[in-house]
């Protein structure tokens, strides 16, 4: 919509200004030495400058634990428990943004989830383009999601000495309504913006082997690929990989009951398809019995099911899963592996079948 | 004026369920009841065949079941078949007639049944399979004149799990219609076929060109159905199947019966072969 200009030394007073204003500011902290999503209630504790966080900000629109609706079973009577408050993430990444905005699309496709979207619309966002690599896993730039969708509402870029913030919707106006330190900028603000936007680009790599397009294309014909078995037998299914993830929304449902019977809850708790009982039925049948399947139906939602069944890519390229994972199984070896192994099938020649000697 | 159950999802939350009471409970067998749910008053389900229910116990869980009642026998109150399997279907067989449960529905897409008019249907069923093709084959034969042929095969593990004894008869009795049984292992007093389900094919006379094919029961008997069918000559696009999934939200977010790019819930239950075929993990 339109840019301004902030100062760097002005972020604390904005912040507590902001809080005054009664929302909840929450934003990257430091704590053993990574950094996690925290309520910020001391400005000095905002770090804008952090490579990546420990779980993405998806935590605040899914929480880990969330209660649906409570219910009386006794009268039978169930009121929905939709309990949101204003809260503005500072220090959103470009990748999690992708992957906000892959939520908000599976939210609000079909029957859409209202306790999701009372969460989104109480929801600021204030992102930053990051100008450095964070970490050793992470292949936005293969992803092509070094730079920010539309679903910011904030969007700074660090200029040095100043901020440039993007101000992408009505909710980011009124973030900085009121507040002084926010100036137009002038021609050669656009060109300290430019300068450092086209300095950022060569510091990322590409990791992948294959353009972000053939990936769907690439997993279709690699569903029966013998790598299937070989993460199979690595992987531990912990889990780990679909808890830190920004795209993985999947989750469990169970009721809560009070001792004496009658009030309760209905609860959804994030869920990994990663664990044995995921795909099992009642009369027992597992669809995905094997870790081997159950990879394969992770990388495969990652690179291949979600874009087809919403158009956005189910994997961002964060690089969270690789870093969590204890067996080191990694997309970007995973995805290079299977475009590796279909190159040189392509080069070798195929088995010639054969007629049957009579 | 009566609102659709399915609507209320989206007032309030897509996750709370309507109170609705247990009118009748039939024992069937050793393991499955019949129970015929009553909604409340000014609520229609307006089901289509093959669609099924999120059914609730407060303090209990959810649990996916599919309407085994056709729609025209469904007049503001339906039918499920449940077998006694986990925590909810346990619990919900505990219950008496007047308990009171929940409900969320129906979802997914049903049989196309309006494809199905003027061509001979074959319905296969294996064990509890029978629950959703009979909420088909009661709207096919109430309305018989529709349709052509009509073979129903149905496998059941024993002469003791047979379910819906009772309609069964009144199928068999039906203007072209064949009802032809199976069971696993036999037991006093039976003298019909023993087998697998696809044993009784060989009896079968049947012209494939103008046939669909409606067949559901367990992962395992899906593969050798449907050699029999192909073998036969039925088209990809006629034979239709359901699938069972394990599901949590039944409204394509909580990602347990996701298969490829397919969300069971929303995009199935019910699918044709064609639809699947190319997909691994789904048969």
């Amino acid at each position: 919509m339109s840019l301004r200009i902030m100062p760097k030394g002005a972020l604390k007073a904005w912040v507590t200004r902001l809080q005054s204003r009664q929302f909840k500011v929450v934003g990257p902290k430091s704590l053993h030495g990574q950094y996690i999503f925290d309520e910020i209630t001391d400005p000095n504790d905002l770090v804008l400058d952090y490579p990546t966080s420990v779980l993405p900000p998806k935590k605040f629109l899914l929480p880990p634990r969330e209660t649906l609706f409570r219910f009386n079973a006794r009268t039978m009577e169930s009121h929905a428990e939709i309990t949101v408050e204003p809260l503005i993430i500072f220090g959103v990444h470009t990748c999690d943004m992708h992957a906000i905005a892959l939520l908000d699309k599976v939210h609000n496709t079909g029957y859409a989830d209202q306790h999701y979207k009372a969460h989104r619309a109480a929801t600021y966002l204030v992102s930053i383009e990051c100008l450095k690599p964070c970490m050793e896993g992470s292949f936005c730039k293969s992803m092509g999601t070094l730079t920010v969708p539309e679903a910011f509402d904030l969007h700074l870029t660090d200029l040095g000495s100043d901020y440039a913030v993007d101000v992408g919707s009505e909710k980011g106006e009124e973030l900085l309504e009121g507040f002084s330190s926010v100036w137009e900028p002038t021609e050669s603000d656009y060109e300290r913006v430019n300068n450092v936007m086209a300095a950022k680009w060569p510091h990322f790599s590409y990791r992948l082997e294959c353009d972000v397009t053939e990936l769907p294309d690439l997993l279709s014909i690699s569903q029966k690929s013998p790598l299937w078995d070989e993460l199979g037998e690595r992987c531990l299914a912990c889990g780990m990989c679909t808890k830190v993830c920004p795209t993985c929304y999947c989750f469990d449902v169970t009721d809560e009951i009070d001792l004496n019977l009658e009030k309760g809850e209905r609860v959804r708790t994030w869920d990994s398809c990663q664990i044995e009982k995921f795909a099992v039925v009642a009369g027992g049948h597992n669809f995905r019995s094997s870790r081997a399947l159950r990879q394969r139906h992770r990388f495969m939602r990652k690179g291949k099911y979600q874009y087809e069944a919403f158009g956005l890519m189910g994997c961002v390229g964060c690089g969270r899963c690789a870093a969590a994972c204890l067996v080191h199984i990694t997309p970007v070896d995973t995805f290079n592996e299977l475009y590796r192994m279909r190159q040189s099938a392509k080069a070798v020649p195929q088995p010639q079948i054969k007629e049957p000697q009579p | 004026m009566t609102t659709l159950l399915n609507e209320t999802l989206r007032q309030e939350s897509i996750y709370i369920p309507t109170p609705a009471r247990i009118a009748t409970i039939n024992p069937m067998t050793a393991t499955e009841k019949l129970f015929r749910v009553a909604l409340p008053s000014g609520f229609s389900l307006a089901h289509r065949p093959g669609q099924f229910v999120e059914v609730s116990i407060f303090g209990v869980g959810e649990a996916p079941i599919s309407i085994c009642s056709s729609p025209s026998h469904s007049n503001g109150s339906f039918e499920l078949c449940v077998r006694s399997a986990g925590k909810l279907t346990n619990a919900l067989h505990r219950l008496s007639p007047g308990g009171t449960i929940a409900i969320r529905g129906p979802f997914g897409r049903g049989f196309p049944i309006e494809r199905f008019r003027g061509k001979d249907i074959i319905f296969v069923a294996g064990g509890l399979g029978i629950a959703p093709l009979r909420s088909l084959i009661e709207e096919v034969i109430a309305d018989r004149g529709k349709y052509g042929r009509v073979y129903i095969l149905y496998g059941s593990r024993s002469p003791n799990d047979i379910l819906f004894s009772e309609d069964l008869k009144l199928w068999a009795n039906a203007p072209r219609t064949e009802v032809h049984l199976t069971v696993d292992r036999t037991a006093p007093g039976w003298d019909g076929n023993i087998g697998v389900i696809t044993t009784l094919f060989p009896k079968l006379r049947f012209h494939s060109r103008n046939m669909v094919a409606v067949v559901v029961g367990p992962p395992v008997m899906y593969r050798f159905v449907l050699m029999e069918l192909l073998a036969r000559g039925l088209a990809d696009g006629n034979i239709w199947l359901s699938f069972e999934r394990q599901m949590k939200c039944a409204v394509g977010k909580c990602g347990h019966c996701q298969m490829h790019h397919i969300y069971t819930c929303q995009d199935g239950p019910a699918f044709s072969y064609a639809q699947i075929k190319n997909l691994e993990e789904a048969l």
